[in-house]
């Protein structure tokens, strides 16, 4: 069992809060919101719908879901490097 | 075999009562512990489920599908917010929360906050924030019973609110978490199957959602089915079902609001405290959003694909020819057809087709009917169609009145699916309300209970005293809930909905966020925060929605609906000002905010604290 460390932990956890955070923030509000004619206008169309319409309809739900595994499979591996892998 | 829709329906929904019943029976909560958070040892997986049955109300399941038939992309707001909410939820907020190893939301704020004014602050919008949403899920209740054994809505709404006080009041969180994870198949299930049929019948793909951005081919030719979709919209004075109305900052607004409210409700936060530890919430968490992610990523496929049934059966039909569930509808208020130009004929037109730019049926809000012993000519015309009261509208051609409620009802019926599937869509809309009331009366009778009684009032209640306080509260509450079930205040209801996650926004999802990721935010930040924030947010949606402000004065252009973002920055920029000008919190607050960081051992919480 490796030692605590709760600084680097945090700091583990918070950049990975950070990079999902950003991604998060483009599929749901980039992507589908601001730029979406755009989008629609200059994206092959998924299937037969424009892309911007997709990522606002289904393509960001799913990539939610893919955020949220991303973090916690990185998570636990976190708590596992900094030793807080015990059970309690 | 011959048996019908009715009899059907209540074998079905009699069949998933009695699993409910004893699954609760099975699982009675005999301490606190259990009551409030099922003694915190419920797997990942059935507690995913549970929230997700937990987070979608009557409401999200029969209306959520209507909303984007009629608005299309705008829609995509509720879509978005409703799920994306959770990322931030899981990242920001549950882990810690979990590991405070605290009873309710605020509970955690009153600590964090070392203060009764901000406990206090927080319960009276905890309990604001569930009585909205429980009001409106008795009267879906009510509603649905009605229909089914034929009683009036009040008989409905008392035999709906019996039946969540049993299990919920009785069972607690134990009860209602391992009766919600029934639910939620029950809701899965039906929301899905009618999906699939219809996207099988229109675009000969069995999945729905590839079906979506797939080609229409139930005329024999094979377009996008969008495109076919934005045609006949056009054609008929709609605006393209993909563009959308709403401007860019109102939309991004509103999504940011429902999000940020999302993760603020503290019905929603609570279900996590009833995981075994950090990595389990986070587990959980996924399960949680992948189960929604089911229903939401079908709910479009349905509103697209009611939108084109919709229109292709009953345009230009004639009243004698139309489906008989046209009829059924209008027997229930829910769909009505004007005469206007004596035709015969169903005419449906959107705003485009009028000078006007209207598209309103009648004048009223509602459909109003004459008395049943009005003369015949009064209720029934020519054509044998059921009349209204209302003076009809003559600015434009429009002739079908249709609630955005009955797009998921009626879909199985325009699809010609068989009964069975529609007894199984009234057995998950049951599931769906009753498992969202039982969600939040929970929380109700909590916050009383514990945040309240004990906390504020009671220091001295020994456990057994508080679960008895928790089962009178949820009594007390539910009798407030079935009032205004039956007496609905119906304008406030549907109004009330962008208040709650308003509130949420500008109250607990700062104040949580601060109290977690900042250890300098003080007792004077926080309340001020919450107090700007809750004060800006509920003064711009009361002036708008019940003082009659007008479009000219909304700021930025920002509706109510999307207020909450905004309340949210005020809450953020006070509690910053005002701490960073008064002296930091004491050193058992660092030492608490340092500890929920950590994901495991043991929390450190205030010494006169209540551990459960």
């Amino acid at each position: 069992m490796k030692d605590k460390n709760p600084k680097s932990h945090w700091r583990a956890s918070l950049r990975l809060t950070g990079i999902l955070l950003t991604s998060w923030f483009v599929l749901g509000y980039v992507g589908p919101i601001l730029c979406r004619d755009w989008l629609d206008a200059n994206f092959p169309t998924i299937g037969t719908a424009p892309f911007g319409f997709w990522l606002a309809q289904q393509g960001s739900i799913i990539g939610f879901v893919l955020i949220l595994i991303i973090y916690a499979v990185c998570m636990n591996r976190a708590d596992k490097k900094y030793g807080y892998n015990e059970e309690d | 075999m011959d048996i019908s829709q009715s009899t059907l329906n209540l074998i079905f929904i009699s069949a998933t009562f009695a699993v409910y019943i004893v699954i609760a029976a099975r699982s009675r909560a005999a301490s606190t512990k259990e009551y409030y958070v099922a003694g915190g040892g419920v797997s990942p997986l059935a507690n995913g489920m549970a929230t997700a049955a937990d987070w979608m109300s009557a409401a999200t399941f029969i209306s959520m599908a209507g909303a984007v038939a009629i608005s299309g992309f705008d829609a995509s707001r509720f879509l978005m917010g409703w799920t994306g909410g959770f990322v931030l939820l899981t990242m920001l907020m549950v882990p810690f929360l979990r590991k405070c190893n605290k009873a309710t939301v605020p509970d955690f704020i009153g600590d964090r906050y070392y203060s009764r004014t901000a406990r206090a602050v927080a319960v009276i919008c905890a309990i604001f924030i569930c009585m909205t949403y429980i009001m409106g899920q008795m009267r879906g209740v009510g509603v649905v019973f009605s229909q089914l054994f034929g009683i009036s809505i009040p008989a409905g709404v008392i035999s709906g609110a019996a039946i969540v006080f049993i299990y919920a009041g009785m069972g607690g969180m134990k009860g209602i978490t391992y009766t919600q994870v029934a639910q939620y198949s029950v809701m899965a299930f039906s929301y899905t199957i009618p999906a699939v049929f219809i996207a099988m019948a229109l675009t000969g793909n069995v999945v729905p959602q590839l079906g979506l951005i797939g080609n229409y081919t139930a005329d024999g030719t094979a377009v996008p089915f969008l495109t076919k979709l934005n045609a006949i919209n056009t054609e008929l004075g709609f605006a393209e079902y993909t563009s959308g109305k709403l401007s860019t900052i109102n939309l991004f607004c509103i999504t940011a609001a429902l999000m940020c409210g999302t993760a603020g409700l503290p019905h929603v936060i609570v279900r996590f405290f009833t995981v075994k530890d950090v990595k389990a919430v986070r587990k959980s968490a996924c399960w949680t959003l992948g189960f929604i992610a089911v229903i939401y990523l079908t709910a479009p496929t349905i509103g697209a694909f009611s939108r084109v049934n919709l229109i292709e059966t009953l345009h230009t039909t004639s009243y004698s020819e139309a489906p008989y569930w046209f009829k059924e509808f209008e027997k229930t208020g829910q769909m009505a057809w004007v005469d206007k130009n004596n035709d015969g004929r169903i005419q449906y037109f959107g705003p485009g087709k009028s000078e006007a730019g209207t598209f309103t049926v009648f004048q009223g809000k509602g459909p109003q009917y004459p008395e049943y012993d009005a003369p015949e000519e009064q209720r029934i015309g020519i054509h044998g169609q059921r009349l209204i009261a209302n003076k009809a509208d003559f600015s434009n051609p429009n002739e079908l009145y249709s609630g955005n409620d009955i797009m998921v009802m009626a879909n199985p019926y325009m699809a010609g699916l068989p009964p069975w599937v529609i007894a199984l869509l009234m057995a998950g809309c049951i599931a769906a309300a009753l498992s969202t009331a039982a969600g939040l009366l929970l929380v109700l009778s909590t916050s009383i209970s514990h945040d309240l009684m004990k906390k504020i009032i009671k220091p001295d209640l020994t456990d057994k005293e508080e679960v008895n306080f928790a089962r009178f509260a949820s009594f007390a509450a539910l009798v407030v809930a079935a009032y205004f079930g039956v007496n609905p205040p119906s304008a406030f209801i549907a109004k009330t909905v962008a208040f709650a996650f308003g509130l949420a926004a500008s109250s607990f999802f700062p104040t949580l966020l601060m109290g977690i990721f900042s250890s300098r935010v003080n007792r004077e930040g926080g309340i001020a925060g919450m107090i700007c924030g809750i004060a800006f947010t509920s003064s711009y949606i009361v002036y708008f929605q019940f003082l009659g402000g007008t479009k000219e004065q909304l700021f930025l252009g920002i509706t109510p609906e999307g207020i909450g973002f905004v309340g949210m920055l005020i809450n953020f920029m006070v509690a910053f000002a005002v701490s960073s000008m008064t002296k930091p919190p004491p050193q058992h607050i660092t030492e608490m905010v340092a500890n929920i960081r950590t994901p495991s051992g043991s929390p450190k919480t205030p010494p006169e604290d209540f551990e459960i």
